[in-house]
């Protein structure tokens, strides 16, 4: 995956610098600009995340959302799958996990869609680029969303 | 331009958390510790990269044709491209933010962004294949056809909710 991103980058790159000089010291220019200025938001959102990860492992989680957890344990997951932010290749299996443990796909349904939508720890970087207006809009409907989400998976998985 | 001790005192705080939590609990200290260096090496990896291509896309694609394939009147074609563009993405949520910022200055339609977002949150090819093997087809499969809607319906009743003066600001103070 990488290999193709830096790929790409390269070759874009060496077409432009051929092109066009000046204008490809301009875009890098921009790119590190708007990199740097992001930069700190990055870096608090990577080491909360790392905190939070430490504090909050799988086996607390499906201590958390086990089978008879009910209703209840929908609305938990969604909001543990809010305010955690787990890379995909470990929430998946996570998400596997927590089935075998015993939680119940409407737990997994809210679970796994809150936590690739809503970002509770990147707000930060979110109202850089839109505002808190949107942001706090999208991320409340994105959570509401996966409460919709968990009853049609519940339904369909039954 | 604030300076950088300002910027970065958020950082100082969380680092202080860090070195708060490995002295309250070592284990757990050392696992933090563990993950944000992971985290980060995935950041310096992925980030660069992107925002090189952003730089190339800022200098290199006339906002014209931005604007018709994703702007106001790019109508189904605008949102579906919108989609694609999304699903097609790798890394983080946080990396989607500074391409919608270049979106942004190139007059991409604001619902069209928010669709773009919202794929990519959640529908990321890689990210299919991964729940597709994790939790089964049927699972995957029925979350990405409610996910198309609901993206969809998100998109709209934000974008509704906003005057065309709050998105042009918005648009104005995109950071790139």
């Amino acid at each position: 995956m990488n290999t193709i991103l830096y790929g790409i980058t390269g070759l874009l790159l060496a077409v432009s610098l051929y092109k066009d000089r000046k204008k490809t010291h301009k875009a890098l220019k921009k790119a590190w600009k708007a990199f740097e200025n992001i930069l700190p938001e990055f870096l608090v959102v990577i080491v909360f995340v790392g905190v939070m990860l430490a504090l909050v492992n799988p086996e607390t989680i499906s201590g958390l959302i086990g089978p008879e957890s009910g209703a209840g344990g929908v609305v938990l997951s969604g909001l543990i799958g809010a305010v955690t932010l787990i890379p995909g290749f470990v929430a998946f299996p996570t998400a596997s996990m927590l089935l075998e443990s015993g939680a119940g796909y409407m737990q997994i349904g809210a679970f796994v869609s809150s936590l690739m939508m809503v970002g509770v720890v990147t707000i930060p970087v979110e109202v850089k680029y839109f505002g808190k207006k949107v942001t706090v809009a999208r991320n409340g409907l994105a959570l509401v969303f996966s409460f919709v989400v968990a009853v049609i998976i519940g339904a369909v998985m039954q | 331009m604030k300076n950088a001790f300002m910027r970065y005192r958020f950082v100082g705080l969380a680092l202080l958390a860090l070195g708060g939590l490995y002295l309250f609990n070592h284990e757990m200290g050392l696992r933090a510790i563990d993950v944000t260096l992971f985290s980060f090496e995935e950041m310096i990896l992925v980030i660069p990269p992107v925002f090189i291509l952003l730089g190339l896309l800022d200098v290199w694609i006339p906002k014209e044709t931005m604007t018709r394939f994703m702007g106001d009147k790019s109508g189904v074609r605008g949102i579906v491209l919108s989609f694609v563009v999304g699903a097609a993405a790798a890394g983080p949520l946080y990396g989607a933010f500074p391409v919608a910022a270049v979106f942004m200055k190139k007059g991409v339609k604001f619902s069209n962004i928010l669709i773009f977002i919202g794929a990519w949150s959640t529908m990321k090819i890689p990210m299919f294949i991964f729940e597709l093997t994790a939790l089964g087809p049927v699972f995957a499969i029925t979350r990405m056809l409610i996910n198309i809607p609901g993206i969809l319906i998100i998109a709209h009743i934000i974008s509704r909710r906003l005057s065309p003066d709050e998105v042009n600001r918005i648009y104005e103070a995109a950071p790139f």
